[in-house]
């Protein structure tokens, strides 16, 4: 059927649009960007903030342009007086019951409220000052902070933890003045069944939700001469460390971001791909033993411990699935305080491991008490892209303008199957890139598996491998997990082998990545830019298949023997245990 | 054979003051007199004179007992029932003369009264069908499944000209409209008995009353609109009216009146209650959806409308209880007759709660058009203890306060408005000379601040800011510029807010601004409350020469701000004085005045 075309007027231009528009959307087409708070496209559209006014002709109030849809003939007006002086007194009611601390806000320069206010002419900003909200700060949870003095109550985290991530730990508590944002009975958030995405952090339009900063315990390592510090850098983070400093969505700094890393004191600069490329050995080993040996099936991927977290709260029925791998980030700390350790001779307490990650449940997976060896944990700091971000400002580099560096050997050596490790899909392709070579014995065997790229919510494919027929899956965000899960539990789907991503496309827009405001966020697909940036870099890799990474070799021969052997077992495999969906525990 | 019936009032007013006792009481004296066959005794629904509660009348003579307490059940049983003697003293005085009895309807309170809705709220047994059906309940939907079809039903209804008694006062008949023109499928029919104003009860006595009509009315309204289920969704607050729906709902049931192929026309439609955990926004139509859909009571944007996106994302009619009590009405006596009552665009009649400055309180329903004097000077009775009327507020905190000047406007909706009030649900708030209008709108808006749901911006923190600019001029701290502010932010809340209550919570600081800036300016300019109500602008003083030092006001003082020698004088300390009026009180010499 074809879409009925509305015809409207915004600001006395001819606009045309397919019914059902909203004039927020059809004032886009025109070329104006009406300003939002609450409003994220097909997550949140509730017409709560009153950000978005405009006058409709006809109409003696204001409507909200989020969820009002256009009309044949509609005159819409969307920057008078009237409307310019509604936004002005809308954010001035917000500052009233804000904590202004705006100069040392973690969200300075980032606040999507600050713009506003700047935009609107707020220049008394405590005009309309009186009591505030009642609020505290919750750092309960190891991996965030909830300020709610700076919440708006947009409801954009709430929206995602329930909508994009099925947990919805968060909601609206109480009423009317005394509104707020927290769990069932204000419950700290660590002790609900909150997965640590940090999901809800990227969508916060202020400063009321952030990551825990732990830049101040790098910087203190990093000043201890006993400490040898070493950083790992996920595979994402290379795509979208740039945006932190103005360059485009999906630029590849991998070069600058080493520079960097280098001129900031850390002993080794290393690359996580190389634990990636031995997740994917170890797990296409796993894969195959579980096949022949009528292993738990479907094998899902443990690499996103936001995942995990959801898998042990409320799938954990599902726990035996799961792949016994440790995630990239953990396998290479236990690498490096191991192998790494005795090839320098150094004890593995003086080593401080840093790992730079795109997520704020890694925070919470290197606190884990099975991520260790020898009760030496093996990720000492996990910081976030925006964290390093900051040490990057702080320390005054000049990023944009930093040479292109390379990472240290031996662990920054990796492969192309690596690099995609950080969009979805990209475990799953190098897996099948990996299992195809071993199972028909054919070095020639296909590289490229593109039925498992792209940013759909749930991927199928199924592979003839040698005499195998592999069914796979691949999904992202936890809602969409939820609905594979569901179609595995009641026997309506059949998998071998499912990658599950706790963020929605994966790592590239993770919960620890660079912040992008709603406007962009609603306009631009920032999972497809972030991770076309990784695909580009592994297509132009001479190696593009875990198993070919050199230093893995020499690894495997030197030390760990062969892929699932019992020294393999003990530093890079772990386990999971079953917790509560109402409870933190 | 019955040869007296004796009517209980068992609406919520007559039930506190103590009717259930005496229904039993009346039960036991019958039997004591041996009268238990000949004298049938009734609990029914709401008579609407309230201040006089709680009532008994007794027929055939029609005799209208107010204010009747345990003791006079014997009474009334052995003068009245056994004698034939009226017990007169028990008497509303208006319905005496000589040695008869008036009819109710001569009376001041009833002369002007229209009952359509309340039709049968102190005439039957809410708990007994039959007595419904023998007030030809059910007629309107046999009618309906028999001889209309769902567009003959719209039509009526759209020709009666009915409006949405709930506040907004929409066409009952165009919502029912668009409803029908969505494609068939699952469609809901839903009562809005979320009555939440202060004050108001008109939709808890049609409940009480008359719980069938109501049940009555949404079969016709699923049938009209394609619908086999409907909801009431009813305050938790109101035990009464939900034991009689309970009971209505499961007895219509037994009837065949609800449920499968009702009166073997293939119509099926069903009823369910779901209960409000007092929150006033789950008044607000789609707050209510979303809290029977079991979501936290937000209002949700609209478009879309509930007509094309309601319950469960399905098309959706929600009625106010009242709106649905003129429905039955209408079926049987046709649109003309309900358009014959009324003003050109407010046709029917309106229910009262009729509350504050008067002296019968209670529950009226008058013709649209009738004056704001008619009801409060006429049927109302006037003010206690001749003061001065001041104002009157109508639409509870979504209204405004109506000045003397406009008292002889016909009250239907579009006057209202223009007079910067609401018709709202109905609750009538009179207030004399001793009101402070600077008093009444933070009352009313510390009403809204605490009922609002805190969704939208301008109405959780707007109106919150206005409060405390009132309590900033009530407590003398007030500057002018404060009232232009306060002005402005009424503006802006009102245009920006997401619903009804954000859009109206403003109209009663709105209207007492624009009828009484006086009382505002002698707050803010001279620090004063004229009406002596505002206690932080209030000092207690006591006459030095008619005070006789009896020592009783310092005696009563609990702050012991009054301090004086026996037979001298007394003097009362400001800065200790709380302002509760303890003195004042005890004065036997009027010695003592605030201002």
């Amino acid at each position: 059927m074809e879409t009925k075309m509305v015809n409207l007027k915004i600001n006395g231009m001819s606009v045309s649009v397919p019914q059902g528009t909203t004039i927020l959307q059809a004032a886009r087409e025109a070329h104006i960007d009406i300003p939002t708070l609450c409003y994220l496209k097909d997550i949140n559209e509730i017409g709560a903030c009153r950000m978005c006014m405009v006058e409709i002709k006809g109409s003696p109030k204001l409507n909200a342009a989020c969820v009002f849809p256009v009309g044949e003939g509609m005159e819409v007006i969307t920057n008078s007086k009237k409307v310019f002086e509604a936004r002005k007194v809308n954010l001035q009611l917000l500052l009233s019951n804000h904590r202004r601390e705006c100069l040392s806000c973690v969200r300075s320069g980032s606040c999507e409220l600050q713009k506003l206010c700047k935009d609107y002419g707020v220049e008394d900003e405590a005009v309309f000052d009186g009591a505030k909200t009642p609020s505290t700060i919750d750092e309960s949870a190891t991996h965030m902070v909830r300020d709610n003095s700076k919440c708006i109550l947009c409801r954009r985290c709430t929206a995602v933890c329930d909508k994009l991530q099925d947990a919805a730990v968060i909601g609206v508590n109480k009423r009317g003045f005394n509104t707020h944002i927290g769990s069932a009975f204000d419950a700290p958030l660590n002790s609900v069944a909150c997965v640590s995405c940090g999901q809800c952090i990227v969508a916060c339009p202020t400063g009321a939700l952030h990551e825990k900063d732990q830049t101040d315990e790098v910087w203190a390592a990093l000043a201890d001469p006993e400490k040898r510090v070493i950083v790992q850098t996920a595979p994402s983070i290379r795509a979208t460390l740039g945006e932190a400093f103005g360059l485009p969505i999906g630029t590849n700094v991998e070069g600058k971001m080493v520079a960097a890393l280098r001129r900031l004191g850390f002993a080794d600069v290393f690359d996580t791909d190389l634990s990636a490329d031995l997740t994917i050995v170890e797990e296409a080993n796993e894969l195959v033993e579980r096949i022949q040996n009528g292993g738990a099936l479907p094998m899902i991927t443990s690499c996103s411990p936001g995942w995990i977290n959801y898998c042990e709260h409320y799938y954990p029925e599902f726990i035996p699935n799961l792949s016994s791998c440790k995630s990239p980030q953990q396998m290479f700390g236990a690498l490096a305080k191991s192998w790494y350790a005795q090839k320098l001779g150094v004890d593995p307490k003086n080593i401080f491991m840093v790992s730079i990650m795109p997520c704020t449940a890694k925070k919470y997976e290197c606190k884990r008490p099975e991520q260790s060896v020898n009760g030496v944990a093996d990720v000492d700091v996990a910081l976030t892209t925006r964290e390093l971000a900051r040490m990057i400002e702080r320390a005054g580099l000049d990023f944009v303008n930093l040479p292109d560096e390379t990472f240290d050997a031996p662990l920054g050596i990796s492969t192309g199957a690596a690099v995609i490790f950080g969009a979805t899909g990209g475990v799953m392709e190098a897996a099948l890139r990996t299992a195809a070579e071993w199972i028909t014995g054919d070095p020639a065997a296909p590289v490229e598996f593109c039925d498992v790229r792209g940013t759909g919510a749930i991927k199928e494919a199924t592979y003839k491998v040698g005499d195998l027929t592999l069914n796979v899956a691949v999904t992202s965000g936890l809602k969409n997990a939820k609905e594979v899960l569901e179609s595995v539990k009641n026997g309506e789907k059949n998998y071998h082998f499912i990658e599950v991503m706790a963020c929605p496309g994966g790592c590239v827009n993770g919960g620890g990545q660079p912040l992008q405001p709603a406007s962009i966020r609603n306009n631009v697909d920032l999972k497809k830019l972030r991770a076309k940036a990784l695909y580009s870099q592994d297509s132009g890799m001479p190696l593009r298949k875990s198993h070919d990474n050199p230093v893995l070799k020499e690894i495997y021969a030197n030390y760990l023997e062969k892929p699932g052997s019992h020294k393999a077992h003990e530093i890079l495999h772990t386990h999971y245990t079953p917790k509560s969906r109402f409870t933190g525990e | 054979m019955v040869r007296s019936h004796i009517l209980v009032c068992g609406g919520t007013g007559c039930h506190s003051s103590g009717s259930d006792k005496l229904y039993d009481l009346f039960e036991d004296e019958l039997k004591a007199a041996g009268l238990h066959d000949e004298v049938k005794v009734i609990k029914t629904g709401c008579f609407g004179l309230c201040a006089l509660g709680p009532v008994v009348v007794v027929y055939p003579e029609g005799a209208f007992y107010s204010q009747v307490k345990s003791e006079d059940v014997k009474e009334i049983v052995t003068e009245h029932l056994l004698k034939g003697r009226l017990v007169k003293r028990l008497l509303y005085t208006e319905t005496i003369a000589e040695d008869t009895i008036l009819s109710l309807d001569n009376t001041d309170f009833y002369r002007k009264q229209k009952r359509v809705a309340l039709q049968n709220c102190g005439v039957i047994d809410p708990e007994n069908i039959n007595e419904y059906i023998a007030y030809d309940g059910y007629m309107a939907l046999a009618k309906v499944l028999t001889e209309m079809t769902p567009q003959d039903v719209i039509k009526e209804i759209l020709a009666s000209g009915l409006r949405g008694r709930g506040g907004g006062g929409f066409p009952t008949g165009k919502k029912w409209e668009f409803a029908a023109n969505q494609p068939a499928g699952d469609k809901y029919v839903c009562c809005n008995a979320d009555e939440g104003d202060p004050g108001a009860f008109m939709d808890r006595s049609v409940l009480e009353g008359d719980p069938h009509c109501i049940l009555e009315a949404m079969a016709i309204a699923g049938y009209a609109i394609g619908s086999s289920f409907g909801y009431i969704y009813v305050r938790a607050e109101y035990p009464i009216a939900v034991k009689r729906l309970r009971i209505a709902i499961a007895q219509a049931r037994e009837a065949g009146l609800l449920g499968e192929n009702i009166l073997n026309t293939g119509f099926n439609f069903d009823v369910d209650i779901r209960l409000g955990a007092g929150a006033f926004v789950c008044g607000e139509e789609t707050a209510l959806l979303n809290s029977i859909e079991g979501k936290r009571g937000d209002p949700r944007p609209r478009p879309p409308f509930p007509a094309v996106k309601g319950l469960f994302g399905k098309p959706t009619i929600i009625n106010n209880v009242e709106t649905l009590a003129n429905i039955t009405r209408i079926i049987r006596n046709g649109a003309d007759w309900f358009a014959s009552m009324g003003t050109e665009k407010s046709k029917g009649t309106k229910v009262f709660a009729l509350g504050g400055k008067i002296n019968h309180t209670g529950l009226v329903e008058i013709p649209m058009g009738t004056t704001l004097r008619e009801i409060i000077e006429e049927i109302g009775g006037g003010i206690p203890d001749g003061k001065k009327f001041k104002a009157v507020q109508t639409g509870g905190p979504s209204g405004g306060c109506i000045p003397a000047q406009h008292l002889d406007i016909p009250v239907d909706y579009d006057n209202l408005i223009a007079i910067g009030s609401i018709m709202g649900s109905g609750g009538m708030i009179v207030m004399d000379e001793d009101n402070c209008m600077v008093d009444i709108a933070k009352f009313f808006l510390e009403f809204t601040v605490d009922e609002s749901c805190g969704k939208c911006t301008p109405c959780r923190v707007g109106i919150r800011r206005m409060l405390e600019i009132l309590e900033k001029i009530t407590s003398g701290n007030g500057e002018m510029e404060d009232l232009d502010k306060l002005e402005s932010l009424c503006y802006f809340i009102k245009d920006n807010s997401l619903c009804g209550l954000g859009q109206t919570a403003p109209n009663p600081v709105l209207s007492t601004l624009r009828y009484f800036r006086d009382e505002y300016e002698a707050h803010v300019i001279d620090k004063r409350c004229p009406a002596g109500v505002c206690k932080k602008l209030l000092n207690y003083t006591i006459d030095p020469d008619k005070c006789k030092g009896c020592t009783l006001c310092a005696r009563n003082c609990p702050a012991n701000a009054i301090a004086g020698e026996v037979k001298k004088p007394h003097v009362i300390d400001n800065a200790k004085c709380i302002k509760c009026g303890a003195c004042i009180d005890s004065c036997k010499f009027a010695a003592i005045y605030k201002r």
